[in-house]
């Protein structure tokens, strides 16, 4: 290949790896009422994560119920003031705008919603829910009525859908509505908050092709947030693993479902019940015991360590307690473990060939 | 893709559920029709025979004869035509005052509700105070104040409201004054709707659109909280004549001659040793509206509830 | 339990539940809900047998059936089920009673709707045993002690004396788990157990039902719509839609080889995290049929690709086309050599 050629090869490459959405130690935390005259605690929902969102990209951000995946996803389009940090979009600092500038810049950042029953108003009727965007923007009304036809269209649902109120319909079909409400707005990236949850197992199918082809077509970046690591991996890019509010794990996807470096990630992995064959239908026995924790009271240190596999591996060591673990290990595969280097050795996944986690020795 | 099955019409359903409940509870269909004869009977009230402003000084307090079916009242007029025409005093003040008061209400309820915070806490705080205050006694201030700017020489500023508080026959006034008392309940029944609907995600999805507070406000809170208006005018009217009543009772609402069913009452209960007639007619009045009205509110409040929806 | 129905479930040979052609209608404004439609099939001494269905194919509505907590206006119209050979629909409300709870015990979706937030979460488990055995209160709360230790609540000593606000949704879960079987029913029947718990939690918990089934022989009904679940717990499944059972047979065989199409399209939509399928997850076309006006003849039909003229038509009924494996499906009447009517023995 010519040099010339490299370069122009290099340039695109870096021009599409640029970042579209960057966010720097951004914290959300909610005062938690406690009795009367013991101090008060903090709900640290979101604590101190720091990300950036390819252009182009679907990065999943992924965890169990109190790890902040869908504060951060508010926090990221602004819904909810963070208390600490800074979110830039474009190259604009989106924490240091005032409520008016804010706006009118944010339409290019929009979300998907979890519960198709709660994401519609009941009272207006389809076009105008799609349309309000597009009303806002002071789009005269001959100018929506199409735009509102045309993304109906897109998202797979008829004309005939658009005088009709959200109770007429199902989930899916409202989960589609709410995709074409979200499109409306012509944004650049969108933030889906576990936009399949709610649906039947044969329609989040639907949705998620849906999904796919709307990026394909308009040239899109997802954050996509869930807890179902089946659909993520058919749909990620890059995925981000989070634990009571910190990111403990971030990598190409292809990577994390082969080669996690968390032992986090790896019991989260291993609990996920995959269909079993005549060749191998033991489940792993669960590598994690008890319940998430409450965000409210962070643990000391690693904040996994009381429930991490890996610790009780090497004996306990006194690090896990006494030094809190930073995002580290290069450019494209970082682990907020102490010992990210260690865990190859004590576990392997291999999907492919026997659907289990062989764990070292004991196990 | 997917085609859209047609689903039975969904607008039919609260008409169904309403004659339905019409055909379940007879009290209901007896009270709809108490109302529906107040309402008739007081717009028909200029058809009658005689005025409810002639007096017949000759022939006062005579009892339910054959010209006057409901017999005359001290000054010898029609108690059947007063009794009419404080229908439509009662009327025009359950609309117009609960109008006022719901107006304000929601403004007041919507406001806190949306704004949050420490304007929230304030303006509840407010609406709490204003609770603990008697409602009677808290109208009879308003209304004496209210009397006072309007009624004999009011100050420029308030000339032309002056001017239509006399041609009211002192309606403006009780109207102004319920409007101000009555409007607590309301807030605070809209103002925990707001906060409920707040944190929707369809609002939500408002606010990543651009929409200002306003636009949410008119396009959505407004629209979402009508069950919740409804229920605040059920309980608004009935107070509303209630108080009106009390106040004329008093001598502090209309200004006489203006018939109410109040000022009825007032002179019945001077007279009740004699001639107890003057007394039953308004009494049973008015007695029979707020009863109708609490059946047919409660109804009401049934067929938006959603639990009771199936 | 008492030593008579004991010997009674000791002595009886046959299957340990068992339902037949069992129908549940339910009245609405648009119509009758044919929820449950002509269900056939037992379940073994010991065995654990998944339902797997998607929402509205009936399969909550069939285990509410069984114990006969079908909500009105709902109501079972025909059938026969039978718990060791005891017919429970004759049963008087006062008898099924004495079954409920104590031969069958159920746990539910969502513990913080079945728990009792103002009781005791040890009291609530004390209450089902003295409800069903003559006990004094100290010895009823010696078992209930021992059912959340069996149930792996840490600290049950002090833990029984806590509210279910404070217990963890893994712990609800497992309190439920404890009601529900402290009373050593021979069946549980469990509906989607860990669908509202995260994974780690849904593994711990698929882990002790499976340790108790090992332990005291108690068969497990697992309704739920994850099919990885099924596959790894389950020896047996039933595959629900439109109110009928589609398909039946040993869980493997029907998962690598399923004979109805929409058993195969199932297993093609749903997302697998061994690997990321490059076409793509295959949807299904379509939505779910309204149970009050099922289509003509076959209920899948409108959604199937392989559809035929017959089964536009007419409605198939169970064929054989294996030992132990049935299929409602006309393509698959082609390929068993025989025919069995839904009334004859399962």
């Amino acid at each position: 290949m010519h040099s010339s050629d490299r370069r122009e090869q290099q340039h695109r490459k870096s021009a599409r790896q640029r970042s579209l959405l960057e966010v720097k130690n951004l914290s959300m935390l909610f005062p938690a009422r406690r009795r009367l005259g013991q101090a008060r605690a903090w709900v640290r929902a979101v604590d101190g994560v720091t990300l950036s969102v390819i252009s182009g990209e679907t990065l999943a951000v992924v965890g169990e119920s109190g790890c902040g995946k869908t504060t951060l996803g508010r926090a990221m389009v602004m819904l909810a003031r963070p208390t600490a940090g800074e979110v830039s979009f474009d190259n604009i600092e989106l924490t240091k705008l005032s409520l008016g500038a804010l706006r009118a810049a944010r339409r290019q950042l929009q979300m998907i919603f979890q519960d198709p029953y709660g994401s519609l108003d009941p009272r207006q009727r389809v076009e105008d829910i799609v349309g309000e965007p597009l009303l806002i923007r002071g789009v005269p009304r001959r100018a929506r009525r199409e735009r509102v036809a045309e993304l109906l269209g897109l998202v797979g649902l008829g004309p005939d859908a658009a005088p009709r109120l959200p109770r007429e319909f199902s989930g899916g079909q409202r989960q589609r509505v709410g995709i074409a409400r979200a499109l409306a707005a012509e944004p650049k990236l969108i933030v889906c908050d576990e936009p399949l949850s709610a649906l039947d197992v044969s329609i989040q199918a639907q949705i998620v092709a849906l999904l796919k082809d709307v990026q394909q077509r308009l040239v899109l970046t997802y954050v996509f947030i869930s807890h179902d690591l089946a659909v993520v991996r058919q749909i990620a890019d890059r995925v981000a693993v989070m634990y009571l509010g910190t990111v403990v794990e971030l990598a190409d996807a292809a990577v994390i479902f082969q080669a996690p470096r968390h032992p986090y990630t790896v019991a989260l992995l291993s609990a996920v019940p995959k269909l079993a064959t005549r060749s191998s239908t033991s489940q792993a026995p669960p590598l994690v015991q008890g319940d998430p924790p409450s965000p409210i009271d962070v643990p000391r240190g690693c904040r996994f360590h009381p429930r991490c596999w890996l610790r009780e591996r090497l004996n306990n060591p006194e690090i896990c307690v006494s030094a809190e673990p930073f995002l580290s290990g290069g450019d494209k595969h970082l682990s907020a473990c102490h010992f990210a280097t260690e865990l190859v050795r004590h576990a392997t996944l291999d999907f492919d060939a026997s659907a289990s986690l062989s764990a070292g020795d004991s196990r | 893709m997917s085609a859209i099955e047609a689903s039975p019409s969904v607008r039919s359903t609260i008409i169904w559920r309403a004659t339905s409940l019409i055909r379940q509870r007879p009290a209901l269909a007896l009270s709809i029709l108490c109302l529906a004869l107040v309402a008739l009977v007081a717009l028909g009230a200029p058809l009658l025979p005689y005025g409810p402003f002639k007096q017949d000084i000759l022939h006062r307090n005579g009892v339910p004869s054959a010209f006057h079916w409901l017999g005359t009242d001290e000054l010898g007029r029609d108690v059947g035509a007063r009794l009419a025409m404080g229908a439509r005093v009662s009327l025009i003040v359950a609309i117009s005052s609960s109008l006022i008061a719901v107006a304000i209400g929601v403004m007041i309820g919507m406001l806190s509700g949306y704004l949050g915070g420490f304007a929230d806490t304030l303006i509840m705080r407010f609406v709490d105070s204003m609770y603990a205050f008697p409602e009677t006694l808290f109208a009879i201030l308003i209304a004496s104040l209210v009397k006072g700017q309007l009624s004999g020489q009011a100050p420029a500023l308030l000339e032309p409201l002056a001017e239509a508080y006399r041609w009211s026959g002192g309606l403006l006034g009780v109207l102004l004054t319920l409007g101000f008392t009555c409007w607590l309940t309301t807030a605070r029944l809209v103002r925990s709707q707001v906060l409920a609907l707040k944190n929707s995600e369809y609002i939500l999805a408002s606010q990543l659109a651009g929409a200002s507070g306003w636009f949410i406000v008119k396009k959505h809170l407004l629209p979402n909280a009508q069950p919740v208006i409804l229920v605040a005018i059920t309980f608004v009217v009935p107070n509303a004549i209630l108080l009106e009543a009390g106040l004329s009772f008093i001598g502090i609402g209309v200004d006489p001659p203006t018939p109410s069913w109040g000022t009825m009452i007032a002179a019945g209960v001077q007279s009740l040793q004699s001639y107890p007639h003057l007394l039953i007619a308004p009494a049973l009045a008015i007695g029979a509206t707020l009863l109708a009205l609490n059946v047919v509110g409660d109804a009401l409040r049934d067929l938006y509830d959603p639990a009771l929806r199936r | 339990m008492s030593s008579a129905s004991e010997r009674t479930f000791a002595q009886h040979a046959g299957p340990l539940l068992r339902v037949e052609d069992l129908r549940v209608h339910i009245p609405t404004s648009r119509g009758v809900v044919e929820a449950v439609d002509g269900v056939s099939f037992s379940i073994n001494k010991g065995e654990i047998v998944g339902i797997v269905g998607e929402s509205g194919c009936g399969k909550s509505m069939l285990a509410l059936s069984i114990v006969r907590l079908v909500p009105s206006p709902g109501r079972i119209i025909a059938g026969h089920v039978a718990m060791a050979g005891r017919d429970l629909l004759s049963l008087s409300e006062r008898e099924m009673r004495r079954v409920r709870g104590n031969d069958v015990g159920m746990i539910f979706q969502d513990p913080s709707a079945s728990l009792n937030p103002v009781m005791r979460v040890g009291d609530q488990v004390s209450e089902t045993v003295e409800a069903h055995h003559s006990l004094t209160a100290l010895q009823a709360k010696q078992r209930s002690l021992d059912m959340l230790r069996a149930v792996r609540i840490p600290g049950p000593e002090v833990r029984y004396r806590d509210y279910p606000h404070q217990y963890s949704g893994g712990m609800r879960q497992r309190a439920m788990i404890a009601v529900g079987s402290v009373n050593h029913p021979r069946l549980l029947i469990a509906d989607e157990p860990t669908t509202a718990l995260d994974v780690t939690v849904q593994a711990q918990i698929m882990e002790l039902l499976l340790a108790m089934n090992r332990a005291t022989g108690t068969a497990i009904m697992l309704i739920t719509h994850n099919i990885a679940l099924v596959s790894h717990f389950c020896s047996r499944v039933l595959v629900m839609y439109a109110g009928r059972i589609v398909e039946s047979g040993p869980t493997l065989e029907v998962f690598e080889t399923p004979k109805h199409p929409y058993t195969d399209a199932l297993l093609k939509a749903v997302p697998r995290i061994e690997e990321k399928s490059e076409g793509g997850l295959l949807p299904i076309e379509g939505r779910p049929p309204d149970l009050a006006r099922k289509p003509r003849g076959c209920a899948f039909h409108p959604r199937c690709p392989q559809r035929k003229d017959i089964c536009l038509v007419e409605e198939p009924p169970p064929f054989k086309i294996g030992p132990g494996r049935k299929a409602r499906c006309w393509l698959a009447q082609e390929t068993s050599p025989f025919e069995e009517d839904a009334r004859l023995s399962s």
